[in-house]
This record gives C-alpha cells, structure tokens and sequence, in this order.
C-alpha cells in the first residue's frame, strides 16, 4: 500500500504546481463523486489528491455580456440553484442535474463529469450542444478547447501533465434559443445512460436558425453531430427534418454491445431522443415548460 | 385507504394493531448492530482467494509466499477442510448434500464458477490479507465452460461432475451429465384431457437468474479458543443452521459452537447457508485469534446463491367456457454448480392455484458454471409462475374472458387435490380473486395510455421446528425468547401473540431473539414460518407460563389449581363457588413468586405442522413507451390471503416488498455472464434492482381467512407476493402493446427489440 497524500489548493497556480510536481501521481479532486469510487474498487491509486474546492473561481457562476462561466468544481446543486442560468440554459441544467441523486448532486461537478471522461456522463452531450468551451491552466500558462476536443477516449483527457481544468464557458444566447437533454436508462434515476442527446436550438420564428447537437454513450467520447445539425437548421423541425436529423446521429453512433445495451437499441434510440430533445427545446423557445428524463 | 386496511376482526386486544416494533428504535437510529457491526479485541482480517475461471481443475496450490508474508496468520486451503458424505440435509427450503457444501465453501478438485473460494487468509489488517491473496499461486487447467441451461443440458456439453448419474431416469442412464434430477408429477389423464380441449395454448417461456439484492453483504465473525469452544457472530436467517453445519464442515459437536444472529440486512432467502463462517472458524483455529470476514458487493453478487433461472414449457387445454381441462409444464432449472435447484417447488406450484383434473408436470435440475444457486422468497414458484400465468392470460385473451373470471372458473378451493397429492383444507383463492374483482382499482379502468395485466401464486408455507420461552421478571414485565432472526417484523408479532395471551400490554412484552447455547433448536427464519411456526411456540410458552400463574395464584388462595382461571392479566377464581378472592396481577403474582414457588417461566418445543397455504393475485396498470421499450407501471395492487394479519403494516410491508422483487425480476433484473463465463454486472450500477422513483405506491388487499391450525389462524405471508408479479407485469405489456413477452427480463432493449420485430406483423393485421 502506498501513502496518500491530500492537498487544499488555495488557487489555480498551487493548484497546478501541486500537480506538476505529482509527477503523474496526482489527480484533482472535485465533488469525488467518482473519484473516491474508483479509488475504493482499486482502479485508481492516486499519490496526490489536489483538493480545488477552496479555489473561490473554481467554484463559482459567473456572467460576463451574457456568457456564463462555471468553476469547474461547483456543485451540481449549486448551479440549480442559479435562476438566471435555469432560465438560458435549461438543457445544460438538465443534464448537470441529472447527475446521480440528491445526495451527489451536493457534491458532484460538471467539470468532475468532463474530467472523468466517460462516454456516457451526462453533463457532456449538452455542453457540446452548448459551444462550450473549456479553461484549462497549466504549467505554460491558459489556453482554451471546445468541450468536444476535451476527451480522447474513455476515461482519457488531452491535459497535459500539471494541467487542471478551471472553468466552463457557455457562450452569450441570442433570444429565441434554448437547449434539452434526454438520456435513456432502463431505470428512472441512479443509472447510468445507455444514450444521451444534447440538442440547442435557436430560432427565427417557426424556422430553425442554428442548432448543435451532442450525443453521448455511443462512441468512445462524446460526439458533436454537425450532420443532425446540419438536417434541423432552415427546418420548421417538420417530421421530414427530424427523420433526417435522427438518421444521422443513428449513423454518427459507433457503440458497443455490452451488457447495457446492444448496437440495435443504441443507434435507434440516439435518433429517438434526437427527435424527442430537438421538439423539447422549441418547446421551451415557445415557453412551455418540460420535465422529464425520456 | 379504501384498499388498505385490514378486515381484521375486533375480538382481539393487540392481535392487528399496528405498535412500533421493538427493533425500530435501534433501525432507525443506527444503533442497531449488523454483521459487519461486531468486532473483536485482537482480530485478524479474513480474505478468500476466488477463481478467476468459471471450470478448471485445481492443478495444485503454493500459499508459502503468502504464508511467509509479514502479518500473515493463517492460510487455508481445502486440506483444512475434512473430506464430507454424500449426504442430503435441508437447508430452509432446499435441500444441500454435505459432499458439495464443503466444495462449495471452498473448491477441491476444480473451480466449478467465477468467483469459486479456492483459499482464504487471516492477516493482521485487509491490506495485508489483499497482498497475501495475490502471493498465493494456483495452478488452473482451464476447462470448457457452460452458463447456459439448455446448453448443459445437451450431449457433449462440458460436464461439471463426473460422477453424476441423472435421478429419477428409469432405466439410469449410464453417462454422467450435467441434469442430477428429473422428476414428475402427475394427476388424472392428461392425453385424455388434452382430447377433450376446444382451445389449446402452448408456448416456451424463460427466466434469467436473479439475486435477492439484500442490501446487507455477508459477514461473519469467529473466535475458536484453545480448549476448543468455537463463538460466532453472523448475519444469517439461521444461526442454528450455521451451528449444524459449522459442526459437520468442521468435526466439531455442536455444543462446541455458539453461534448469535446479529441484525439482518435483508435475507429473502439468501442467508440460509454458509459461505464465509466455516473459513473464518478455521482461520481462527489455525491462527489461534478472532478472524472477521465481510463480502464486497462484488463477491456477493458473484459467490453467494442468487435465485435460478429456467426453461419453462406450458400447454393449457381448456373448454371454450374457460373451463381447464388438462396442463403439462415442463421446468427446466438452474442449479447452479451443484445439484439442488428449487425445481421440486416449481413444479408443485405450477398449477397449485387451479383445480385441474388432469395435470402432468415435469421438472429437470440441472448444473452448469454459475455460483450455487440458494433460496429466494418461494423458491422455484416465481418461475414457473411466469408461465402457467403468462399463459392463463393467454387463454384469456382467446377466449375473450376476464383474466379474474377465467380464475374464479378454475380456481382452488377446500377440497382441491394438487398435482403434488395433497388436498387443500381452508384456502382462500376466491375470496382473493373475488376481492380484487370488487376493489377499487378492478373496477376503475386504466389511465389513457396504460393497460392492466393480472396474474395469481400460490406457496406452501413451511411448519418445522421451534422452540420458545417466556421469562416473568419480579415486577411483571414479561421477556418472550425465541431462536429465529427477525428479517420482517417478526419480533413485533410474536411480542403481540404474547401480549394477546397474557392480557399484558404489548410494551410489557420484550422479544429477544436467542443465540444457540440459549434456547432451544429453532430452523431457520425462511419458508414464511416464523410468525406461524415460532409463532405457535411463543403461545405455547406463555399458556406454559399462564398455567404456572395459575397454580401459584391457588397457592396463595390454598384452593385447587383448576378453581383458578387467567384472564385480563389476572387469575381469577373460577366461580363463586371458589371463594372470594380480589384477583391476583401477573405482576404481584411475580412479586410473590419467591414464595410461592421460585421463578414463573414457560417454555415450548413443537415440531409444527399445518402451515396454511398462500393465494396472491396482483393486478398492475402500466405504459409502454412504444419506441424506446421503456415501462412505466402507474398502478399496483397486491391481494393475499394472509390468513390473520398479526401486526397489519407489517403484512403490507411483506406483500410490496414481494411485489417490487418481481417487478425488477419482470423488468430489469438479471445475472449477465460474458463468453468468458464471467458475470458482467456484478453491481447494483448494472444489476437493476428497481429505485423508488421506478415505482407507485404498492396497494394492498389483506384478505384474513384464517388458518384454521393456528390459535390466532396465522399463516405465512412472506413469499406468495413475489410469485405473480412478473406475469402480471408481461400480461399488462401484452395488452398494452399487443405483443407477447415470453423471456425475462423485459428490459427496454428486448421490449423494444420484439416490438419493432412484431411492427410488420401488426401492421399486415
Ligand atoms: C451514486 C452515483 C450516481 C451517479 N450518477 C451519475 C449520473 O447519473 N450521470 C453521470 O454522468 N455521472 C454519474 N455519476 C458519476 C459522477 O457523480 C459524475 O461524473 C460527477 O459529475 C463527477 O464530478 P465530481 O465533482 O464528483 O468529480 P471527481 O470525482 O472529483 O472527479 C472526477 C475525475 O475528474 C478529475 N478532475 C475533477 N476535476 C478536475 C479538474 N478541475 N481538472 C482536472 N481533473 C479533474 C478527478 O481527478 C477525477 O479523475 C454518479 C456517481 C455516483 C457515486
């Protein structure tokens, strides 16, 4: 058994010098939703915990011109909690909300959710849906990448050694636009899912002006579907369009049969969800109201 | 609650009244102790060695690196274990042969299953006894494995045990192969009955296995002194099956070993065998020190019994009025490493609900790689019940009838002789079917969008062995003692049987369950026998103690025992012929009782018979999102003949604690073994046990046609509700969706799957 050592970094420089010191040993610790777990079954021995919940921007919400940015610790209830941020970006709530239980979502973050890398986390589809974009900070200083570049592959990052992620950017929304996550999990909550589509959308009257859309648990990182994108935008999101779309995120799905799910069901039901999560976020343009995990 | 509340009769003082139970407190204030709880000055962690192969042969084992670890105390392997007779015992409601529990404890000739115990060590702390595990050396022969029943079952197939011959097979065969049983029940003219069908259903049905999900993992704790006494702390539904087989594993007498039950963290059938006590008793004897041994969830999931899965082959002749006329079923079931699957049950259950006068009834218990399967809530019947219900509601469906009429046309009554022989005395299938044809939720349709399935079970319920005590104290209290964990409340009926008895209040009355040196032998708390069963001998004891009261009381009167009678509490003269006397309380009774004779205590021991048999009918409205094969159940009701509803919150409890189990059975739950043999989802992450969101609130229907061999008519209750709910669950998507689910578990995958197979076909209609 080797020695662990804690560290509380009081900001993002000692946090960064306490990882770049670490040698690889070190790994940061957020909610440790999933840390602490992997930690407990053996699959990570770490030398290292870096503790960045005291860094007051890595656990905070932020506005600036309309673009919000979220320390990448901040606690999922934290953000529910946050009014404005409910309101422009109900999809991305949605998804970081859904994250575990009541009792995770006290501790759980979007960036914890990011960092781990897994394909299916749930927070990811919608921030790619949303353009965010990631701030990381490392030993040779800032720089900045889309959500969708962040990952390399089930449970690999591209940080650097001595890198952290610091914060989540989620560009200024135009009005007429709003977003929806949908993960499909045989149970109703406390599962992990078998798919998961982000779609945002913004709108010029009943005509689709712009979409993204984010799909997860279907190929080894989570995927930005320019295609689906592409069959929705200039759309009235008539069924045409939406087959169109659907298609193409069964198509961009690159799965695996495994016990949750074969190939068959998941790339048919990334287009179901495309579908349902496209309709929902014009919903809410149109200011009904949804809730729901299918 | 229009369907929630007890009929129960008003002639009783406490007898269904619903007190907090004397374990509540101590539950909810985390004060309570559980198997992991107890701990030890100076003991040492014990760890067991599994098998990473699901069948190899045990080339040979090298513990010397791990033996000369630093902190390493003991290592055992099976030389430590003796050599046991082909001998079968009974275990709860199984059956197990000595030969194959000690290889089931730990492997012999060959690892039979992933996760098969091939050594264990005690070390002065877990990290330690983690490093010693990974120094052991076993050299495998890996062998071809086989998960699957049907393909055990066939020629060629990787054979577990050499040496089996299949039973009941007339003449033997004279290959050894991997079916141990075949047995068969038959009633009437089957042929004859099948001849005389106007309708005929026939369909093949299959089950996957499945785990009882208790939240608590395995735990035991074991000190064996120099002078040979053995104490053992367990979780366990039977601390004197623990004893006995303790002693038979390890050649001990059973004076030797006193074993306590601690709190249980669920059972359902689970904890009534022996995984980790017989090693950690060795460990200790060889270290000389207390060696504590705990399962990860990992380890549960892939070394203790889960419940079965099986082949089921249903045909169902009837009369176009619904009238049955004959029924075969063939089961075909997983015993997991070593023979003894819950197919005997399967079978006597299959049909148990209906009075049919030709029934002809097969069953097959086979082996393949999967850990040995162990009992779970009226084991075997929930299988064969998802059949014959399945396709009662098939015959339904034909026949253009109500499921609960075509029921009530065959149903069982007093009279009914079973395919298995016995005739039933009092039962209540129609007074349950009736009830829930009456209720509420019956007689409301479906929401919009839902549709309704019904299906019925049936069980035993098991009698045996126990014993009791009832202890006064000197200032009237009363302590009832008993032998049987209490898994669902038990303490609290029992505490109420004996307040009812005695005319004392419930909160005088304290239930205390006993550890084997401190009262009689008791079997385990399983087969829904303890409320009935030690249910009796808790009466029994306090009449005991009641008739003692009687003659001190006499004593003081100096008149004849007979002239006293008890009630309210009190003796009492028996008439004015007796003389005036002011009444005597139990608790100056206990006052004198240094006078009048020394300590007032009752005591009992009966071999109980009579156990009433159980009817459940459940009735679940749910939805079905057509695209992605998700379920949504909206409505549930649960009726049982319960017999008299001891303490009635605890009744309901047990009857939606059944009917969730087979909610997650019918839906999600299943064993998942890789190509490699190798279960996948050892986890609650990947094993879905339904989440309280997945759920409405279950209803409930407490049907009380008493049991007329019990004083207060009890009748076990804790298994019938986990029998019908699968079926009624695929009866409501059949007829929500128009498709037939004929293997579980009906996960959004396989629903969606057979739904967009069928689309075609239902578009063509
Ligand atoms: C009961 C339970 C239920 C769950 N349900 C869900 C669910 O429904 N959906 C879902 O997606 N997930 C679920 N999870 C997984 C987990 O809760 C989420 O992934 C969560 O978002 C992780 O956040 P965290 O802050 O706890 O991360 P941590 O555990 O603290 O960190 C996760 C990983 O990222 C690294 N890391 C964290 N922050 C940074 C950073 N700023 N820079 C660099 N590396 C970092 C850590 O070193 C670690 O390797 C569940 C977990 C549990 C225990």
């Amino acid at each position: 058994m080797s020695e662990i050592q804690y560290r509380v970094a009081k900001n993002v420089k000692d946090a960064v010098a306490l990882m770049a010191k670490s040698k690889g040993k070190g790994y940061v610790l957020a909610g440790g939703t999933d840390l602490l777990v992997q930690m407990k079954s053996g699959a990570r021995e770490p030398g290292l915990i870096v503790d960045v919940k005291k860094i007051p921007e890595m656990v905070s919400i932020t506005e600036k011109n309309g673009a919000f940015t979220i320390g990448a610790a901040t606690p999922a209830a934290v953000l529910g909690e946050h009014k404005k941020f409910r309101k422009t970006w109900p999809g991305v709530l949605e998804a970081i909300n859904l994250i575990g239980s009541t009792q995770v979502q006290g501790r759980a973050s979007a960036g914890g959710n990011l960092c781990n890398a897994s394909p299916a986390a749930d927070s990811v589809p919608a921030l790619v849906a949303a353009g965010c974009i990631a701030n990381i900070v490392g030993p040779k200083g800032k720089r900045s990448v889309p959500v969708e570049k962040f990952n390399s592959g089930p449970g690999k990052t591209t940080l650097k050694p001595g890198e952290i992620l610091v914060s989540l950017t989620l560009p200024k929304r135009g009005k007429d636009a709003s977003d929806a996550y949908l993960r499909l999990i045989p149970r109703t909550e406390m599962d992990i899912a078998v798919v998961g589509v982000g779609v945002s959308l913004s709108m010029k009257g009943d005509t689709v002006k712009d979409a993204r859309v984010g799909l997860g648990a279907v190929a080894p990182t989570v995927l930005l579907v320019d295609k689906a994108a592409k069959a929705l935008i200039g759309s009235k999101l008539d069924d045409a369009a939406l087959e169109a779309a659907a298609a193409a995120c069964s198509e961009a799905c690159k799965p695996i049969d495994d016990k949750r799910g074969t190939i068959k069901y998941r790339t048919k039901i990334a287009g179901v969800l495309l579908k349902r999560a496209a309709l929902i976020a014009r919903d809410r343009i149109n200011g009904i109201e949804h809730r729901g995990h299918r | 609650m229009p369907d929630g509340g007890s009929q129960s009769t008003s002639k009783y003082k406490w007898i269904g009244t619903r007190p907090d139970r004397p374990d509540g407190a101590d539950k909810v204030t985390g004060r309570a102790r559980f198997g992991a709880d107890f701990n030890l000055p100076g003991q040492l962690i014990g760890k067991v060695l599994r098998s990473p192969h699901p069948h190899a042969i045990i080339k040979s084992i090298d513990t010397s690196k791990a033996e000369a670890l630093p902190g390493v105390k003991a290592v055992v392997t099976a030389n430590d274990f003796p050599e046991q007779p082909n001998m079968i015992v009974p275990t709860g409601e199984m059956q197990v042969n000595l030969r194959d529990i000690t290889r089931n404890i730990m492997a012999r000739e060959k690892a039979l299953y992933e996760g098969h115990p091939v050594a264990a060590v005690a070390a002065v702390s877990e990290q330690v006894a983690r490093q010693a595990l990974r120094l052991i050396k076993v050299d495998y022969k890996v062998l071809p494995h086989v998960i699957d029943v049907a393909e055990a079952m066939k020629p060629g197939a990787p054979v577990l045990h050499d040496t089996m011959i299949t039973e009941g097979v007339n003449p033997p065969p004279t290959k050894a192969s991997n079916i141990a049983k075949r047995i068969e029940f038959n009633k009437g003219d089957t042929k004859a009955g099948f001849a005389e069908a106007e309708v005929v259903i026939e369909e093949n049905f299959t089950t996957q296995a499945v785990h009882q999900g208790y939240i608590e993992p395995h735990a035991a704790l074991a000190s064996a002194a120099e002078d040979g006494q053995v104490e053992v702390w367990s979780t366990t539904q039977g601390h004197f099956q623990v004893r006995g087989f303790c002693a038979k594993l390890l050649n001990l007498d059973t004076s030797q070993i006193r074993v306590t039950p601690t709190e249980i963290g669920g059972g359902f059938g689970g904890k009534t065998v022996v995984y980790l006590e017989p090693l950690a008793i060795r460990l200790s004897q060889k270290s000389g020190k207390p060696v504590k041994m705990t399962m990860t969830r990992e380890e549960v999931f892939r070394a203790s019994g889960p419940a079965p899965g099986g082949n089921v082959k249903v045909k169902i002749g009837a009369k176009k009025d619904g009238r049955i006329v004959a029924a075969e079923c063939i089961v075909e079931m997983q015993a997991g490493a070593f023979p003894g699957s819950p197919v005997g049950p399967a079978c006597m259950c299959s049909y148990a609900c209906y009075d049919i006068d030709n029934m002809h009834i097969v069953g097959f218990d086979v082996v393949s790689n999967r850990p040995k399967v162990a009992a779970y809530r009226a084991p075997g019947a929930p299988i064969s019940a998802w059949a014959v219900e399945s396709a009662m509601d098939m015959l339904a469906q034909k026949l253009g009838m109500d499921p609960i009429d075509l029921r009530l046309k065959n149903a069982a009554k007093k009279g009914t002789k079973t395919a298995y022989g016995v005739t039933f005395n009092t039962i209540g299938m129609v007074e349950t079917l009736e009830a829930v044809k009456n209720s509420a939720h019956y007689k409301t349709p479906p929401k919009p969008g839902y549709a309704r399935g019904v299906a019925a079970g049936f069980w035993f319920n098991v009698g045996a062995d126990s014993s009791a005590a009832a202890h006064v104290g000197e200032d009237g209290s009363v302590t009832v003692i008993s032998g049987n964990p209490d898994i669902g409340g038990s303490r609290a009926s029992l505490a109420l049987m004996a307040a009812e008895e005695l005319g004392v209040d419930y909160d005088k009355v304290r239930p205390v369950i006993a550890d084997t040196a401190s009262i009689g032998f008791n079997f385990v708390t399983g087969g829904s026998r303890v409320t009935f069963a030690t249910g009796l001998a808790v009466v029994n004891s306090v009449r005991d103690m009641i008739r003692e009261l009687k003659v001190r009381a006499a004593k003081i009167w100096n008149v004849d025992p007979e002239a006293v009678i008890w009630e309210n509490g009190m003796a009492k003269p028996a008439g004015s012929n007796v003389g005036e006397f002011e009444p005597l309380t139990l608790a100056q009774l206990a006052a004198q009782a240094g006078r009048t004779g020394g300590p007032i205590n009752g005591h009992a021991q009966l071999n109980v018979t009579g156990a009433g048999p159980g009817f459940g009918v459940h009735v679940c409205d749910l939805a079905v999102d057509h695209d992605t094969g998700c379920v949504t159940i909206g409505r549930y009701t649960a009726a049982q003949d319960v017999g008299t509803a001891i303490h009635p919150s605890y009744v309901e409890g047990q009857l939606q604690g059944g009917a969730v189990q087979g909610i997650g059975w019918a839906l999600n739950e299943e064993y998942i073994y890789n190509a490699k043999g190798k279960l996948d989802n050892p986890g609650f992450l990947d094993y879905r046990m339904p989440v309280a969101s997945d759920l409405p609130m279950i209803e409930t229907i407490l049907i009380e046609v008493p049991n007329p061999t019990h004083p207060y008519g009890v009748r076990g209750v804790g298994e019938v509700p986990i029998v019908p709910p699968t079926a009624a669950v695929g009866n409501a998507i059949a007829r929500a969706t128009g498709v037939r689910m004929t293997d579980l578990p009906m996960s959004p995958p396989r629903l969606s799957e057979a739904l967009d197979a069928a689309a075609p076909r239902m578009a063509a209609d």
